[in-house]
């Protein structure tokens, strides 16, 4: 199968629907002739022209609810918003209006919109560009959470998000965008709210997101040079979550660490943990859950700060063997 | 300034408004009031939990905007929203049951006062965030440009909406891609307790639109006439694709803010003067009867029947079954 990058996995995911669905474009800042801040609609322009891949005053909040509105009213827009971080700046359109809006009305009517967006450190883009604020989505009733991976997640759960009748925040992360995958050129959906498991393991389930799991994995193969054998867990979606996965996972494996890049504190992993606390699992436990996320700090701009403040493959590693330890 | 009688008929000629027409408008300002104060008098009883917020005094613009509206047109409302939902065609008595938290309201008694709509009708939501519905007008817009389906959208928000950020960003997108939509601002002088003379230093905030490139007015929001004249212009302008128009209508609310507004930050005899000399159907029924449209048991009765319709809302809401508990998880996701 061919390999292409996350980035035209994504654009892919979009050029396709679009060409399927005339209901569905793209709306955001410099996506046009610029093709985006990180190329992701390069090429769309010419293909859909401006009224389908449309550029956008630098205006969140407008965008935002410009895409509510127009979701509301038959359409499928796609929004990208050019830094994760300037969620905030469109956050009343997205947790007030996008997410409540069925529930407000009864019933009835619906909010079919994605917000794609990217996430995440290790660009040297410091404390306003580099966050990772998924959990504040997540614990929001009304919005669904996507975070893929790789290049096959992030076409097959990007189609699922723009085909999805309910807002869905899909964080694509700045470092991904250049990974390659094995990706089919035919259209295909993942469902949301599957989990994936990116490499089975049985003695303990490692449960990462997004840039996580590429870390968790570099680390399965270091531990499993020491004879851990780990299984590494992808949700990939935190909203709807695949409960079951990740219980059935560490039944069988007995001791689970939770490694996201997001501040810990806060943080999703929060939530994986004691789901897992609060299930059968618990029985199964043979040592306390690890649980790793970012320093409380905004983002720093030095490349060794910023490397460090958020978990790396050592520190995997480190909090794997901790579990093993308390044998 | 009031208009001279021969403006007036110049209006409803060009507007081609039958006595019929006038007629029913006179009675759905008269559904609005009596909506509004029947719901207090519900709040006072304690018949209604949550909050409210009225717009008795401001029954112009609710039914003069959407009077020029086709039914295939939609709106955007506020916070103070019964008259607009009421205008654009609603059910009072599933809206009094929505306000009484019943099963039967148009959100299943989930929604309340602030969060009304009828989607099908082209009511996209009164909102609980001043300014939050500027922006979902522009989307809502947008589909219509986007999908060639012609119809248009009005926005309605208040003077404290013309101060948020939302409001500028929707004006200036809708301006540059020329979306049908019209943004109706009804100034009725305080948001919340902040005068609108304290709160901008602009003496009109029509002036605003000149920032977006598009025509902004400011009319009488008391004279339902006007207000026709001015949004009809408005949504002509809108459906020919030449984009959008702000209209400033200024007005006066009667009650306060929400139903626990002591009112301390104006004064009694100014709302003396609003409601002894602008009241807005006091002026339309004296406007009717100068057409000789009506006499005075004419409108009597109509104000009699839209008293009928609202005590048969709130008989409706009283005697709703109230939603299950059951049903509390439903319709978080499509």
């Amino acid at each position: 199968m061919r390999e292409i990058t996350y980035l035209e996995a994504v654009r892919e995911a979009m050029t396709q629907i679009m060409r399927e669905n005339p209901d569905v474009y793209i709306m955001g800042e410099d996506i046009g002739v610029y093709g985006g801040a990180f190329g992701v609609t390069r090429g769309m322009v010419e293909e859909f022209g401006p009224e389908r891949v449309r550029d956008t005053p630098i205006s969140e909040a407008a965008l935002a609810g410009a895409a509510v509105g127009s979701a509301l009213t038959g359409m499928r827009p796609i929004v990208e918003i050019q830094f994760s971080d300037f969620i905030t700046i469109a956050a009343d359109q997205l947790v007030n209006q996008a997410a409540k809006i069925r529930y407000m009305y009864g019933g009835k009517g619906k909010v079919p919109m994605v917000v794609r967006t990217p996430g995440g450190s290790g660009t040297g883009a410091a404390a306003q560009h580099s966050q990772s604020l998924e959990a504040w989505m997540a614990h929001i009733p009304g919005l669904k959470v996507v975070q893929p991976s790789t290049a096959y997640d992030a076409k097959g759960l990007l189609r699922a998000a723009v085909e999805d009748d309910n807002p869905v925040i899909f964080y694509e992360h700045k470092l991904l965008y250049r990974t390659k995958g094995h990706v089919p050129e035919e259209p295909y959906t993942i469902p949301l709210g599957q989990a994936d498991i990116k490499r089975p393991g049985k003695d303990v389930t490692v449960v990462a997101t997004s840039i996580m799991v590429h870390k968790a994995l570099e680390a399965a193969k270091i531990l499993e040079q020491e004879g851990i054998d780990a299984e590494v867990v992808d949700p990939r979606t935190l909203v709807p979550l695949d409960e079951e996965t990740i219980v059935n996972s560490v039944k069988k494996t007995g001791r689970l660490v939770v490694v996201h890049e997001a501040v810990k504190r806060g943080g999703f992993g929060g939530e994986i943990a004691s789901l897992v606390a609060e299930s059968e699992a618990f029985d199964y436990l043979d040592a306390p859950i690890q649980r790793l996320g970012g320093l409380p700090v905004p983002i720093p701009c030095n490349p060794e700060l910023e490397r460090r403040v958020v978990p790396q493959v050592e520190d995997i590693v480190a909090a794997v063997k901790k579990t093993i330890v308390k044998r | 300034m009031a208009k001279e009688i021969r403006e007036i008929k110049a209006i409803i000629e060009r507007l081609n408004l039958t006595p019929e027409r006038l007629l029913a408008l006179y009675r759905q300002m008269w559904v609005i009031r009596y909506f509004d104060e029947k719901v207090d008098e519900c709040f006072a009883k304690g018949l209604i939990h949550g909050t409210t917020h009225l717009a008795v005094g401001q029954e112009a613009t609710a039914a003069g905007a959407c009077a020029v509206l086709e039914e295939r047109d939609k709106i955007t409302s506020t916070h103070r929203g019964h008259g607009h939902c009421i205008a654009k065609g609603a059910d009072t008595g599933r809206m009094m049951a929505e306000l009484f938290g019943r099963e039967t309201g148009y959100c299943k008694g989930k929604g309340g006062s602030m969060h009304i709509a009828d989607v099908e009708k082209g009511n996209l939501g009164a909102n609980g965030i001043v300014g939050g519905g500027i922006p979902i007008a522009v989307g809502s817009a947008l589909t219509s440009k986007m999908k060639g389906l012609g119809y248009v959208t009005i926005s309605f928000f208040g003077d404290g909406a013309t101060n948020e950020g939302a409001f500028h960003e929707s004006l200036n997108m809708a301006s540059i891609w020329k979306l049908p939509v019209v943004f109706f601002c009804e100034n009725n002088q305080y948001g919340m307790s902040g005068s609108v003379k304290k709160m901008t230093n602009v003496e009109k905030l029509s002036i605003r639109a000149v920032a977006y490139g598009m025509p902004g007015v400011t009319i009488d929001g008391n004279d339902i006439f006007e207000v026709m004249d001015a949004t009809d212009e408005a949504v002509k302008r809108a459906r020919a694709g030449e984009g959008p128009t702000f209209i400033e209508a200024v007005t006066y609310r009667y009650k306060g803010h929400s139903k626990s507004d002591a009112k301390k930050y104006r004064t009694r005899e100014e709302e003396m003067e609003w409601r002894n000399n602008f009241d807005p159907i006091d002026r339309f029924s004296r406007r009717l009867i100068e057409l000789g449209c009506a006499d005075n048991a004419k409108l009597e009765e109509l104000r009699q029947s839209a008293l009928e319709e609202i005590e048969a809302a709130v008989k409706f809401a009283e005697e709703s079954p109230q939603p299950s508990f059951d049903t509390v998880l439903e319709d978080v996701y499509a």
